[in-house]
């Protein structure tokens, strides 16, 4: 279990407007109220565009009366379940109060991208799983709407109110040291704003031309629109963070240059880019592409933008591999992008999926097909090498195997053809090598993922990891989290140094 | 930075241009290339770098226009900015002491082959360069690369300068006059093709530097993958430049043609 500030969350708790609001209503009161349904967008509307947000956020009233639900205990266990730890009783209580820049105020200690994990984080394993709640078999306080709905209220309010917004920008204390990010995605965002908040300069290099990582070219505007990413930049730009576009780290700059540039501390970031495949007959002809391909033509590059002179493959028959979230936003642009058939090809069942239930349900909403317990085993082409069909082994789940799920088993036999025009791959991810390949110093495992310790800390001192290049390929919040407990940790190696 | 500080018409569809990107002139080594964008609303294209000036802090680019980006590219002027410049990317040629090497490049592909042949000369090798271009107007940098190699062959395909042919017959030229060590073949992805069956057969080791379409540029998406010696490759990290005679040249043709045919609405 993490250590929580519990002086902090009693101080807070104990304040006597919070004690008066905590007895305004009684706790049957409050865990009588139904939880809060997310407004969505008309499905036939939604899947006309590549655009429109499928979940719409709370209305005001709505979020007041969730916040009633909230039962402000003394111990939240909700703040363990939460990889960044914000002090959710405590943002809750000031929704229930009206209060909502009090409420971001409270969520911007120690969350740098509260309307990015509103939207994206899995709460029902996360915080949302520790809810009280849960014990008395009631679904939890929706926890991710919530803080949604406050980084919505705050973004808003300041667009409309520039000056006070500009009265209310942090200006950290300069402490005189700098530190390098590499890498401008949701773990590099998060060690950013924790660094600036504690008075370092802080620059951060990304390799493609737009700063945000997975947020920006991977998870699709209708999920994440990149308005709302760009706002959480800008609000660590006005912390004073910078942002250089375009610049490799390993290529354009090495090791030795960011030594010559005097950066006390570096934290690589840099994520898993190396898209998988499957390595069968036929995935190198024209329409078969990885997710991270599709999904940066779309989201990156707005492929399908009126001015925009970078093409996306349509299709009608679009088959996406895989069972992720990734392989979900796949799927759901192909139907948006005016696929007759969008199907999801899965060679486990529907329970073993390690998409967000969420993302699922919309998926299946929007019509997309899912072909459970099949497995592609070859694609064929026409006489241009365009992929035209694909042939499919169907499975049936065996024993469990290491992971402890059942162990999908080829049919003998048991082979279809069905046609595709695109086939998107979606199978997972592996670390970008760039950065192991051109540091020197660095433990590399022999999955390619940087060796740190506890500490995000890496066997060269003062050059901390974390996020995708440590773990893999896994989620925005454990990135952030990493951000976090990296940021904490070379901040006390840099002070004891100095 | 970005900024167009030179720039010159070698023909009517080949531009050079002189950029400034300090950090890339720094960190480049030949073979390696660059991404570009041309504007907020271009696509993302691999050039490679021609050659940089270090103590100007400027790359030279050399493009062809043969798409819409390409000839926003040329049409820019002295004084305009390109939106996006990264790099330098892929891994660099390998340069070493070898004997006598062989260059053939066709059409724009000439242009990275320029500091492959600088590289390669100051190594020490006898370095003869076989330039091949349809007629005599699209044969570019022959006078520069005569001050970096001891012989040019210029090759074009209706005999307006040079000798008339192909590339591959200037190549072979060579290999019957003398003993070849190795070959080194950029340009048009069916002139690498016929240039590594003919060294094939006389069995000299030749090198290709691979023309796929990308996107990122950084590994990331696998748009560039090619087979090579029967392996998955990606030509941005793990090339571009691969052993030619294991290039599975007509799927890498095949690919490039990807966007093309139109795409249904």
């Amino acid at each position: 279990m993490k250590n929580l500030d519990l002086d902090l969350i009693k101080e807070r708790r104990e304040q006597p407007w919070r004690e008066e609001l905590r007895k305004s209503k009684k706790p049957k009161e409050r865990n009588s109220v139904p939880r809060v349904k997310m407004p969505e967008a008309p499905i036939e509307e939604r899947i006309s565009s590549l655009t429109i947000e499928v979940n719409q956020g709370l209305t005001e009233e709505q979020a007041l009366l969730e916040a009633t639900r909230c039962l402000d205990c003394p111990k939240p266990s909700c703040m363990i379940g939460c990889p960044v730890e914000i002090h959710i009783p405590s943002f809750i209580k000031f929704v229930e109060a009206g209060k909502y820049l009090d409420a971001a105020k409270i969520i911007r200690e120690t969350s740098s991208l509260p309307a990015v994990c509103g939207r994206v984080c899995p709460q029902e394993r996360q915080c949302e799983s520790q809810c009280v709640y849960n014990a008395m078999k009631k679904p939890p306080v929706a926890i991710g709407y919530l803080e949604r709905f406050v980084a919505d209220y705050e973004r808003e309010y300041d667009q409309s109110h520039p000056k006070k917004a500009e009265e209310t920008h942090i200006t950290p204390q300069l402490n005189g040291m700098k530190v390098a990010v590499v890498g401008s995605g949701p773990a590099g965002l998060s060690f950013a704003g924790d660094m600036a908040k504690l008075g370092y300069q802080v620059n951060v290099f990304e390799a493609l031309h737009d700063v945000g990582g997975v947020l920006k070219y991977g998870i699709p505007e209708y999920r994440l629109p990149n308005s709302v990413v760009e706002a959480e930049i800008q609000k660590l730009r006005d912390l004073g963070v910078t942002f250089e576009t375009n610049t490799i780290i390993g290529a354009t700059l090495s090791q030795e240059d960011l030594e010559e540039m005097g950066f006390d501390g570096v934290f690589v970031a840099s994520g898993a880019g190396l898209p998988n495949f499957m390595g069968i007959p036929g995935e190198n002809y024209i329409g078969v592409m990885s997710s991270n391909e599709y999904l940066t033509r779309v989201n990156l590059m707005h492929a399908r933008g009126l001015e925009s002179e970078t093409p996306v493959m349509l299709g009608e028959n679009v088959a996406v591999i895989g069972g992720g979230n990734t392989a979900m936003d796949s799927v759901r642009t192909a139907k948006r992008l005016g696929a007759k058939r969008a199907m999801i090809i899965y060679r486990r069942s529907l329970e073993e999926m390690p998409a967000r239930l969420e993302e699922v349900h919309h998926a299946m909403d929007e019509g997309v097909e899912f072909l459970n317990l099949h497995n592609p085993i070859e694609y064929k082409s026409d006489e241009n090498g365009r992929v035209k069909t694909m042939l499919l082994q169907k499975m049936e789940l065996g024993e469990p195997d290491a992971s402890g799920r059942r162990r999908p088993v080829p049919i003998e036999g048991a082979i279809e053809e069905i046609p595709v025009d695109v086939v998107v791959v979606s199978i997972g991810v592996s670390p970008n090598p760039l950065v192991p390949n051109n540091f020197n110093g660095l433990k590399i495992s022999p999955k390619g993922t940087i060796l740190v310790n506890e500490d995000n800390q890496t066997d060269v001192p003062k050059i901390f990891a974390g996020g995708d290049i440590v773990r893999g390929g896994a989620t925005v919040i454990l990135a952030m989290g990493d951000g976090r407990k990296a940021a904490a940790a070379m901040d006390e190696y840099l002070k004891n140094k100095k | 930075m970005n900024l167009i500080v030179e720039k010159k018409n070698f023909s009517e569809k080949v531009v050079m241009l002189r950029v400034e990107a300090p950090r890339i002139a720094r960190a480049r080594k030949p073979g390696h290339f660059v991404i570009v964008r041309v504007s907020e609303t271009g696509e993302r294209i691999p050039l490679t770098i021609a050659s940089a000036n270090e103590k100007e802090g400027t790359i030279t680019l050399v493009i062809q226009a043969v798409g819409s980006s390409s000839q926003r590219i040329n049409a820019l002027k002295v004084g305009d900015y390109l939106h996006d410049v990264v790099g330098p990317l892929g891994r660099p040629t390998e340069i070493e002491k070898v004997g006598t090497v062989v260059c053939a490049g066709g059409g724009v592909g000439v242009a990275p082959l320029y500091p492959i042949v600088e590289g390669f000369h100051k190594a020490g090798n006898r370095v003869i360069v076989v330039l091949a271009a349809r007629n005599k107007d699209l044969v570019i940098l022959e006078d520069e690369m005569k001050k970096v190699s001891d012989e040019v062959i210029v090759m074009t395909d209706d005999g307006s300068s040079g000798r008339k042919g192909l590339v591959t017959a200037g190549v072979e030229e060579v290999i019957k006059r003398e003993k070849v060590d190795r070959c080194i073949t950029i340009g048009p992805a069916i002139m690498m093709k016929f240039v590594a069956k003919l060294t094939k057969e006389y069995n000299i080791p030749t090198v290709s530097s691979l023309n796929a379409i990308m996107v990122d540029g950084t590994g990331m998406c696998g748009a560039c993958r090619v087979t090579v010696g029967g392996q998955r490759k990606f030509v941005c990290v793990d090339g571009p430049e691969f052993d030619a005679h294991q290039v599975d040249f007509d799927e890498l043709l095949m690919r490039l043609n990807s966007y093309k045919t139109p795409l249904k609405k």
